[in-house]
């Protein structure tokens, strides 16, 4: 953000930022219009998501969901948000009023904590923290906490069983899903979010997530983790609504069960926002390599058009990794909590350990091997490039590969004709 | 005064307040959040020195993963309420003791500290490389290596004494 | 002007109050706009239309406990790690081998705690 600014002084108002009187002025009043655009983007985002996915999930199950208020349906989240605002605001006697009031604030704290880090584009971002990664890991806490709190203060049993399932739930993932970032941490050698990206480049063979196997594996335990850590299906246990009625949020109504609910699906654009970032090569626009947005930056000359190509690059993976999140809630049953506890520590937690030293074991051989190189994209016809190719393919193509024969062959067998586009 | 000792003292009133909550309050969820607040607030004055990473660590670490275990215990007990405690018991006299001690320990260190520690931040460099998660790695993997080490054992303590503890049904 | 702090993390404070500012003002709006009849029923706490039987905070398994306690154990560890891998070029092989002596003690602890059954959840 402070970059950016200090990019439009400079170089559009032609005043010398450090030395410029309304300087601090103009980081105020950004910053406030940060914090506010932020809120906003996540409370709409949150509110389109939730229409989005229900139409969707109609789609899929040959329905048609909501398209009534406004064209196709898209203003229904206005008008289930004034819905939500005109409701009684119940309080069963029982429950911790304190604490029952107060719970629904930790969780929306730390969802609009994470948004202030997230990347958006080129040196879009409301901060940039030398702790990045770390940050967003540690604010997660304000979330369970709160959920914590929101069961426990329901003093009802399907809050409290609720609340501690995605307790236990998000604590234990935590540990694959912070092991497994350390790779492409290793890989850039710094946890700023910026930086992280700025180390990969805009084709997909530059992405962490071709780079190396480990990031290819590396990808996808993140995905799971941060599956669990959203409760999103197949890991929804702390609401699963045939358990137990809506989990933690179950004796909440009106504006205060809206926050859980603008939370949860605004955590798909948190989560996929990071996994863009430490796989998919962030906000780096295809074609334009390191060295000519080193150019640019030299000579204080990124053209506009760049800010906003990389924020289009940013949100359309974003996007797409959102869409394959919600694509999954709706083909996938829910697994029991014991398959939940053992995949996550029997599986993910040894497979993010083994990555991270297999990662450092190859990053300091390639950095034996090749130098300073190392850390410069390879041209494609040399000997680093055709190993890295050789990884990418071997990472990336070959598992897809056998994934599609896999999926084409279950069709075939139960019977059904393999139409590539619309029936798997 | 600058926005950064009025923050302090902000930051410090919180942090006491807080603390002076999570004593006096009877119910056990309610000191739990209140030392949410405290956690919180010693973040804060760990930004105001620097200690960027320490900052987010005792945000990680303790608002984090102490807290959900502290929740998870008053959950585990159901403890609904505690009365004060009036008995004056052998282990009460040793943690009184040793709060005393550690409060002098601290504050024989705080007085023998210079009057503007931070007199070096005005350098720009400094400041920047100051508390980041860089400049703590170098010292940690190079100087303090042993305690460092020492730390994977202390873990591993935890482990087989978590295990112990629970070990009548799990 | 010296260097502050707090630079990055003004936008963070200005967030934090922008969205509890907004969510407190849009809970005060709810409870002004929603009508308030409170009757018994109402109050009481949802179980499905049955009345409940017993009180809501029961004991639960100890389990949850075994799992907080490896979390702070990982998580802790995680920590650890970090300072190393923004590092870890140049602490060089030197660094690997206290990163993997650290590491390994822990999966020493992974497998004890795997080899007790506190990871089977089953029963």
């Amino acid at each position: 953000m402070r970059e950016f600014l200090d990019e439009i002084i400079r170089d559009r108002l032609g005043q010398d930022p450090a030395s410029w009187a309304l300087t601090q002025g103009v980081y105020l009043v950004a910053m406030m219009a940060a914090g506010i655009a932020l809120t906003t983007f996540g409370a709409l985002f949150a509110g389109l998501t939730s229409w989005w996915e229900r139409r969707i999930a109609a789609r899929m199950q040959s329905r048609v969901g909501p398209n009534r208020v406004g064209p196709q349906g898209i203003l229904q989240f206005l008008a289930d948000a004034l819905k939500l605002l005109v409701k009684e605001d119940l309080i069963s006697s029982a429950s911790d009023r304190w604490l029952f009031r107060a719970a629904p604030y930790f969780v929306v704290a730390g969802f609009a904590l994470t948004f202030v880090v997230l990347p958006f584009g080129y040196h879009l971002s409301a901060t940039r923290m030398n702790v990045g990664l770390f940050y967003v890991l540690s604010v997660t806490a304000l979330v369970v906490v709160g959920i914590l709190i929101s069961g426990w203060a329901s003093n009802s049993k399907w809050a409290l069983f609720g609340g501690i399932r995605a307790a236990a739930q998000v604590v234990s993932y935590e540990i694959p899903a912070g092991l497994v970032i350390l790779v492409p941490v290793l890989m850039a050698g710094s946890l700023n979010l910026h930086d992280i990206i700025r180390a990969q480049g805009g084709w997909p063979w530059d992405w962490y997530l071709f780079q190396t196997p480990m990031g290819y594996a590396g990808f996808f335990i993140l995905f799971v983790a941060l599956l669990a850590e959203g409760n999103r299906t197949p890991f929804d246990l702390p609401e699963a609504e045939s358990e137990l009625v809506s989990g933690y949020n179950t004796e909440y109504s009106g504006m205060r069960f809206a926050y859980f609910f603008l939370t949860e699906f605004g955590n798909l654009w948190v989560m996929s926002a990071v996994m863009t970032t430490c796989f998919l090569g962030g906000w780096q626009v295809p074609g334009v390599s390191a060295e000519n947005l080193a150019r640019w930056e030299a000579l204080h000359q990124v053209p506009g058009w760049f800010y906003l190509v990389s924020a289009a690059v940013f949100c359309a993976k974003t996007l797409l990794l959102a869409n394959v999140v919600i694509w999954i809630r709706w083909t996938f049953p829910r697994v029991r909590v014991d398959q939940m506890m053992s995949l996550c520590w029997k599986y993910l937690v040894p497979a993010a350990m083994a990555l991270v030293v297999l990662a450092a074991v190859t990053e300091l051989m390639s950095f034996e091997l090749f130098g300073e190189a190392a850390r410069v994209q390879a041209p494609l016809f040399s000997l680093r490039g055709l190993i890295h190719f050789a990884f990418f393919a071997a990472g990336g193509l070959v598992p897809a590969v056998l994934f599609f024969r896999k999926t084409f062959r279950n069709i075939s067998f139960v019977g059904d004709r393999v139409r590539p586009l619309s029936n798997w | 005064m600058s926005v950064e000792v009025v923050l302090f003292w902000l930051f410090a009133a919180c942090t006491l307040l807080s603390a002076a909550v999570v004593v006096v309050v009877r119910s056990p969820l309610s000191c739990a959040i209140s030392l949410v607040g405290t956690f919180f607030s010693l973040a804060g004055i760990y930004v105001l020195l620097w200690a960027h990473t320490i900052a987010v660590l005792q945000v990680l670490v303790y608002a984090g993963a102490i807290m959900v275990l502290f929740l998870f215990v008053i959950m585990l007990l159901s403890l609904a309420e505690v009365g004060p405690g009036t008995k004056l018991s052998f282990s009460r006299l040793l943690g009184a003791g040793a709060a005393v001690a550690l409060f002098a320990a601290l504050l024989g260190s705080i007085l023998k500290l210079p009057v503007r520690p931070d007199a070096w931040a005005a350098d720009p460099a400094k400041a920047a490389a100051f508390g980041t998660l860089d400049s703590v790695g170098k010292l940690l993997y190079t100087s303090y290596l042993l305690p460092f080490e020492a730390v994977s054992v202390l873990l591993l303590v935890a482990i087989v004494g978590a295990v112990v503890v629970a070990k009548s049904r799990i | 002007m010296s260097p502050s702090p707090l630079a990055p993390y003004l936008p963070l404070a200005v967030a934090l109050l922008v969205a509890a500012g907004v969510a407190m003002a849009m809970a005060v709006l709810a409870s002004v706009l929603g009508p308030k009849r409170p009757t018994a029923i109402k109050q009481e706490i949802f179980e499905c239309g049955s009345e409940s039987v017993g009180p809501a905070h029961q004991r639960f398994a100890v389990k949850f406990y075994v799992v907080a306690l490896l979390f702070i154990v990982f998580d802790v560890e995680a920590v650890f790690l970090y300072p190393w891998a923004v590092n870890f070029r140049a602490l060089g092989w030197f660094g690997y081998a206290e990163m993997a002596v650290f590491a390994a003690t822990l999966v020493v602890g992974l497998a004890y705690i795997w080899k007790k059954g506190a990871l089977s959840w089953e029963t």
